[in-house]
């Protein structure tokens, strides 16, 4: 069962997420009035570890658990679906609070309505893909 | 240990996010929560629909058991980590809310008015929960990436594409936050 040590990330993951209250709807809603700072300290710190982290992966200071060194799959590229994209995916944030991530650890705290929202996001995913070649990229 | 039972600042759950992404890189993989939806609709047989749902979602099984993971973690927290549930928020966020029609905010991590069950069992609240998913989904995988793939891999590793879906981000989540929002309730 190779994939215990993701299970394992995973509870980690949502304990920290919980913990840091990024799973409350509050912290979203107050982040989009800029009444706080909480969010944008969880964000912009993690973001200034990570490059400070992914800059030892590029110079091989820090190699894979198979001695390798780490490739960083970059993002795909398009002005339209990034920022119509976006933009979608920025409404239902503001609306309903949670991003993936979330959505799942709520599904943990027995959230009943939460299993409707994946289900929307479910059906979103299914949309985008059976319209996407119409669609501006 | 009262450390732990507290809510956590930024300075620690910032970093810590960073020490899951460390440790899914070191194992071989990468930090990206919305393909696991992808997953989920082929494991369900959403090949049957389109062919792009026709992959093998075997191979993302280790993406599967994170959020597996996050669900259980969740369970974790709340049930033996929390013993305080309210959320200290700014007193003006509390005013704000109560103006627009959400009462007691921070009582609790979610507010009643949007995953009470009376919201989930009235047609105009069961609406916002599918329609919210609805665009989060859409909006993830058209943009290429959620928060964890584009906010906090993308930017990390200094990529464009992230910087303009992260703007994105903020257009949506501004235009429902102080236009849209204050309509519907």
């Amino acid at each position: 069962m190779k994939n215990i040590r993701f299970i394992i990330l995973g509870i980690l993951f949502g304990i920290i997420l919980s913990k840091a209250e990024v799973i409350s709807w509050y912290r979203i809603y107050e982040m989009f009035k800029f009444q706080s700072f909480h969010m944008y300290g969880i964000i912009g710190s993690a973001v200034v570890l990570g490059i400070i982290l992914f800059s030892f992966f590029k110079k091989g200071t820090i190699k894979n658990y198979l001695g390798d060194k780490i490739e960083i799959e970059p993002k795909k590229k398009g002005f339209y679906r990034t920022i119509i994209g976006g933009i979608i995916f920025g409404l239902g944030w503001g609306l309903i609070g949670a991003c993936p991530g979330p959505m799942f650890i709520l599904l943990g705290r027995g959230v009943l309505s939460i299993l409707i929202v994946i289900f929307g996001g479910l059906l979103g995913v299914l949309l985008y893909h059976i319209i996407k070649h119409k669609l501006p990229h | 240990m009262d450390f732990i039972l507290e809510p956590w600042p930024w300075y620690v759950g910032g970093p810590l996010i960073t020490l899951i992404m460390f440790f899914l890189y070191y194992f071989g993989k990468k930090f990206g929560i919305s393909s696991n939806l992808e997953s989920i609709c082929a494991m369900g047989g959403a090949g049957k629909l389109h062919e792009f749902f026709a992959f093998d979602w075997k191979k993302n099984s280790w993406n599967l058991m994170f959020i597996v993971g996050t669900v259980i973690g969740g369970f974790i927290a709340f049930k033996f980590m929390t013993p305080d549930q309210a959320i200290l928020l700014n007193p003006e966020t509390v005013t704000d809310l109560a103006d627009i029609g959400f009462q007691n905010a921070g009582a609790q991590y979610l507010p009643e008015e949007l995953f009470g069950l009376d919201a989930l069992l009235s047609l105009k609240g069961g609406a916002i929960l599918v329609i919210a998913g609805i665009l989060v989904g859409f909006g993830a995988r058209y943009a290429g990436g959620c928060t964890s793939g584009h906010a906090i891999t993308g930017l990390s590793n200094l990529e464009l594409p992230s910087l303009i879906a992260v703007i994105g981000f903020f257009i949506g989540g501004l235009i429902m936050t102080w236009l849209i929002l204050p309509l519907l309730f």
